[in-house]
């Protein structure tokens, strides 16, 4: 299990290496030349010629990504191309608390619905509310965010004209409500689908019976030994969860206009402002793989019948 | 004397699998759900293919005096602020639908995913190493960044190309017809999917390669293609044809993201990304709630079909769903 650790450990940063690195290359393939951008499309080819050297741009590509990242691994992205005299930092780091609020909301809502909706339907097992809940699942997970935002818009606000649809308070502000439920919605679907499976599979189990045949409560039995051995597989998906986030962020981001960091990567892709797509898409990476390892490495001391290791033999 | 020793085998095991497989399919067919998911999808994909020939307008006909007008007779889904025909152009953006993603599943998952799959679990070793480290990489991208990244920085690349190549040649349809938008969305698509597959198959081939029947092929001097293409393969379709419908709700899915980004498909290539994204915004909901509401029913429709697809799909076709 330590061998496990451990190697898991030194792949991860030679993984984010190896992404960085093919973004970066990615980007340089990318047409519009920086030193052009910053001068007028006339200047002088010999002045261009000699930014070009002063900036690093003549180096080979392995030199340019090494000191990209080793400043990158410090916090400095660059500057932006769109945004002149703004770093990329300082535009990034003003829209990450927004959007990490905005997911967090989504989150809580995803797992709040979900696990109680999939535990009652697997107890419940073949009865209309069982049904129910697993026609919504499915309902809610085929369904895109694309035919989420405008029918809710089109309900709250048009219709009923209840809730805020539009800008940013923070947290604590009702115009969460609406993105961060349209945001949830699929997760919601995938953890009631996710829980009532494995809470079926635990109701199965000898040691349910045994506690039943012990004479304890059903709520003992419920909360103590099928849900806690239930929530496991959920657990592990919840860093999936977080990236699936992430193509949904930018559409509701911009329906809501919400001042995050979707919205920031959308006008970047507009803008072609590469730093800033670059910045994003390490950033987002590292998360990603961060997390993913996090719950790797987390499973265990959920559930200690698992013994890690077996290198990356899947499926 | 050789010839008949070696042909009957492939009669018997060539009935066997196929007996399999048209088992599940008779399965599959007695799901109403699924069917009707089947026919729908069908019939959107026809449709899609069929675009000029079962559209009363075409794609790009603006017409100012019937603009912003809704449901009518002669346009059923409205027209747009152009004037444009909203069914022809929601017909037409099947067409690019069916393009981005049966091109990605073939070249993608049906083929790279199962080649690389096949060769990663029998050859194992180095080759196994190699494939499943790029596969990796490939899988370390969060949801579809990697697709985003490859279609923003390559895309304009390639445009440049084909400009100067069309400048030189006097050709003006490559890029009007949007050949280098299906290009390098299929590739970027192709990219981003082989991975899962492959490693579905590899999975499969460590198991059967162990197993008896293939250890007596070899014995009896089977080459190493034909106990893939005999004995592993026949083991693989089934979780490969549970994985399609998934597959091409992944990659109709992906390319509307894009285009809705603005950078997949460019107009006036039509693309259901493309209208959403005009429909994207209150003031047209309130207005001409038509322009938004025929794309995005379409595409939930067809996403929809395509998980009820999966699932029965599953139900026929994995044994141990059962």
């Amino acid at each position: 299990m330590a061998a496990y650790i451990i190697r898991r450990l030194i792949w991860t940063p030679v993984l984010l290496l190896i992404v960085s690195f093919i973004t970066f290359a990615l980007i340089q393939f990318a047409p519009g030349d920086p030193v052009l951008l910053k001068l007028d499309q006339h200047a002088n080819p010999e002045a261009v010629e000699r930014i070009r050297t002063n900036m690093g741009l003549n180096d080979p590509i392995v030199v340019q990504y090494a000191r990209y990242i080793s400043k990158a691994v410090r916090g400095d992205f660059g500057q932006s191309i769109r945004w002149q005299g703004r770093t990329v930092n300082e535009l990034i780091f003003k829209r990450v608390p927004v959007s990490a609020q905005l997911s967090l909301a989504a989150l809580l809502i995803s797992v709040g619905l979900g696990i109680p909706i999939g535990l009652f339907a697997a107890v419940r097992q073949g009865s209309v509310w069982d049904t129910i809940a697993v026609s919504i699942t499915l309902v809610g997970q085929s369904f895109p965010v694309f035919l989420t935002v405008p029918v809710v818009l089109w309900l709250f606000a048009l219709k009923l004209g209840i809730l805020p649809t539009h800008g940013w308070g923070g947290f604590f502000d009702t115009r969460i409500i609406l993105p961060a439920l349209v945001l949830g919605i699929p997760g919601v679907a995938i953890i009631t689908r996710l829980t009532r499976a494995s809470t079926l599979d635990v109701i199965s189990q000898d040691y349910i019976r045994t506690a039943r045949s012990k004479g304890l409560s059903e709520r003992i039995i419920l909360y103590r030994h099928i849900l806690r051995n239930s929530i496991i597989p959920v657990v592990t998906t919840l860093g999936f969860a977080l990236a699936g986030l992430a193509s949904g962020s930018f559409i509701v981001e911009f329906w809501f206009g919400i001042p995050g960091v979707g919205l920031l990567a959308l006008e970047s892709l507009f803008n072609l402002d590469y730093p800033i797509i670059m910045a994003l898409t390490i950033l987002g990476t590292s998360l990603f793989v961060i997390a993913n390892l996090v719950v790797d490495l987390a499973y265990p001391f959920l559930d200690p019948r698992i013994r890690l290791g077996g290198g990356y033999i899947a499926g | 004397m050789r010839g008949e020793a070696t042909e009957a085998p492939i009669f018997l095991e060539t009935r066997k699998s196929r007996s399999y497989i048209g088992l599940s399919f008779k399965r599959l067919l007695r799901k109403k759900l699924a069917v009707i998911s089947l026919a729908i999808v069908s019939t959107m994909y026809m449709a899609g293919v069929l675009a000029p020939l079962v559209t009363p307008y075409g794609y790009d006909d603006q017409d100012y005096s019937v603009a912003n007008q809704g449901p009518s007779f002669s346009h059923p889904f409205g027209t747009d602020r152009l004037g444009r025909d909203m069914l022809t152009r929601i017909v037409f953006s099947l067409r690019t639908t069916v393009i981005i993603t049966v091109t990605s599943l073939v070249a993608g998952s049906l083929f790279l995913g199962i080649v690389l799959g096949l060769i990663s679990g029998y050859f194992g070793k180095l080759a196994d190493t190699i494939i499943m480290r790029v596969g990796e990489v490939t899988s370390a991208f969060p949801d579809i960044f990697l697709v985003l990244i490859i279609v923003a920085t390559v895309k304009p690349t390639v445009n440049g190309w084909v400009r100067t190549f069309e400048d030189a040649t006097g050709i003006d349809w490559i890029i009007r017809l949007g050949i280098v938008d299906y290009t390098v969305i299929a590739f970027a698509l192709t990219v981003f999917s082989w991975f899962g597959l492959a490693r579905l198959v590899r999975g499969q081939v460590l198991q059967v390669r162990e197993n008896e029947y293939s250890e007596a092929a070899r014995a009896i001097g089977a080459s190493t293609s034909r106990i893939l293409w005999m004995h592993v393969l026949p083991n693989v379709i089934s979780p490969v044809i549970i994985s399609i419908s998934a597959g091409l709700a992944a990659f109709a899915v992906a390319e509307v993201v894009l285009s809705w980004m603005g950078i997949g498909i460019q107009p006036p290539v039509p693309s259901l990304g493309i209208m959403i994204f005009e429909g994207s915004n209150l003031q047209v909901l309130r207005n001409d709630p038509h322009l938004t509401l025929f794309p995005v029913l379409t595409l939930t429709l067809l996403l929809f079909c395509f998980s009820l697809l999966g699932d029965g799909v599953n139900d026929a076709f994995n044994p141990r769903a059962r």
